[in-house]
């Protein structure tokens, strides 16, 4: 067990870390992510179009066009373009929910209360577990009753022992799988009935960690924080064409001013992913240098950690852009220089089910 | 027989070579081991001293030097294994051997029985 945002969390179940995270590539893993904090908003009017609309004013997605029963991938940021949270929209039809990271979850809510007037904000206190892996739609199935066709950030609800649940088809590990969210009461009778399927292994802290860090997936905290602009972290992605400059709703957002600009220009720093050679795996915080010996300090770890499915360690990086393409790159870890080789990320191929 | 130190190594002295690992309970807390980096034959280490680097899979640990001397043999069999430090942490997965420079430096280590009461 280890302190985490308030909360003591199990860094692994008794079989290890390892298994627990073959468990998800092989078949199903099961996560409490109850720590994370789901955010209701809702308005007077009964519907979630206005909450998006004004949601638009603080992510920079295309929120107004999300339709009910779906969710979509959003970023906080501050005046100054750096990363106050990352979190998912749910439209839920006639409310809207956000999921955000325990760490941040306090300042987010006082983000939105801030920034947002005539909508009423409360934190729902439900459970949230995720089941990932490729056995999980199957596993899944066995205890809830799903619609015909849910893809990947679909959302549904459904019933356990009598009581309605929310479940998406998304997760934070490249499998497919489902997030969801049930009354904490029943919450241990539907983790023990999914564990009893012989493929399905609880997983904790360390091998979520190592599986979103595989797929490619930033850590708020770690690859992304407050300093870090959207172009740094290399999330580009996460801003769709129409709230980029040209596009029909461009900007209009906190942070706007400084992020659309850097999305054009670019950055000085960008996120890259390497292979570091068998044996030692350098992590989070290790310096990176352009040389074997000397040279100069070109970026930092974000993230690193052995990879059990690539078969030697894996690291993300913040390096200086001029280095970011064929400049030869070394993580120092204790005095000793291992060369690394650039990757494509993700690490390992995502399975999101696409319907 | 074996002595114990309170960061959770174990020794073990034929003549004045002590043989030395880390404990099954240090084992199972570190978790999955992925590697294990040793010091070269010959390196000088003295008591408390950093000595080894054990790499879980969740973390990096330090293994300190739990007695003065020179190292005059290590596991070679780690680098190709490093996981028989969880499968046989006070057999097949011992790090290192140090030729003692005093073996008294042995006397005020626990024994096993007073280890167990410590972990247990």
């Amino acid at each position: 067990m280890a302190p985490f945002a308030g909360y003591m969390m199990p860094l692994n179940y008794g079989d290890g870390a390892l298994k627990e995270h073959m468990a998800c590539r092989e078949g199903a893993a099961v996560f409490d992510v109850s720590h994370m904090a789901q955010l209701d908003i809702t308005h007077s009017s009964g519907t979630s179009e206005p909450i998006l609309a004004a949601l638009e004013g603080l992510i920079p997605a295309n929120l107004i066009d999300l339709p009910a029963d779906k969710q979509r991938y959003g970023l906080f940021l501050n005046e100054g373009g750096g990363i106050i949270d990352d979190l998912m929209v749910i439209n839920a039809g006639h409310y809207v929910r956000l999921v955000v990271n325990a760490a941040c979850a306090e300042k987010d809510e006082n983000w939105l209360q801030t920034h947002l007037s005539g909508f009423e904000i409360s934190r729902c206190e439900r459970a949230l577990v995720a089941v990932q892996g490729p056995a999980a739609a199957d596993v899944v199935a066995v205890h809830l009753r799903l619609p015909e066709k849910m893809a990947f950030m679909d959302v549904a609800t459904s019933q356990f022992l009598g009581q309605e649940i929310q479940l998406s088809r998304s997760g934070y590990t490249g499998e497919d799988g489902f997030e969801i969210s049930l009354p904490e009461a029943v919450a241990e009778a539907f983790v023990t009935a999914l564990c009893c399927d012989g493929r399905v292994k609880m997983a904790g802290l360390v091998a979520r960690d190592s599986l979103r860090l595989e797929a490619g997936l930033c850590l708020y905290g770690q690859d992304m924080d407050e300093t870090i602009s959207v172009a740094a972290a290399s999330l580009q992605w996460a801003i769709p064409k129409i709230r980029r400059i040209g596009g029909a709703r461009a900007g209009g957002f906190v942070g706007a001013e400084y992020t659309l600009p850097e999305l054009q220009d670019g950055a000085a720093t960008c996120r890259i992913g390497v292979l570091a050679p068998k044996g030692v795996p350098p992590r989070s915080g290790a310096l990176i240098f352009d040389a074997e010996t000397d040279g100069n300090q070109v970026g930092l770890v974000t993230s690193g950690a052995p990879s059990p499915c690539v078969g030697q360690p894996i690291a993300m990086l913040r390096v200086a852009v001029k280095a970011a393409a064929d400049t030869p790159l070394f993580a120092d870890v204790r005095g000793k220089r291992l060369e690394l080789k650039r990757i494509k990320m993700p690490f390992v191929p995502h399975r999101f089910y696409r319907g | 027989m074996e002595k114990f130190t309170q960061e959770h190594e174990w020794i073990r002295l034929d003549e004045d070579i002590a043989t030395i690992g880390i404990t099954d309970h240090a084992q199972s807390e570190l978790g999955d081991i992925v590697f294990v980096e040793l010091p070269e034959i010959g390196t000088k280490v003295s008591s408390g001293g950093e000595m080894a680097t054990v790499e879980s899979f969740k973390a990096a640990s330090s293994v300190y030097a739990p007695v003065t001397g020179e190292v005059v043999e290590i596991n070679e069999t780690l680098g190709d294994d490093p996981a028989q430090v969880n499968t046989e942490p006070m057999g097949a997965g011992w790090f290192v051997k140090v030729k003692m420079d005093d073996v008294s430096q042995l006397d005020k280590l626990m024994d096993e029985a007073a280890y167990l009461a410590l972990v247990s």
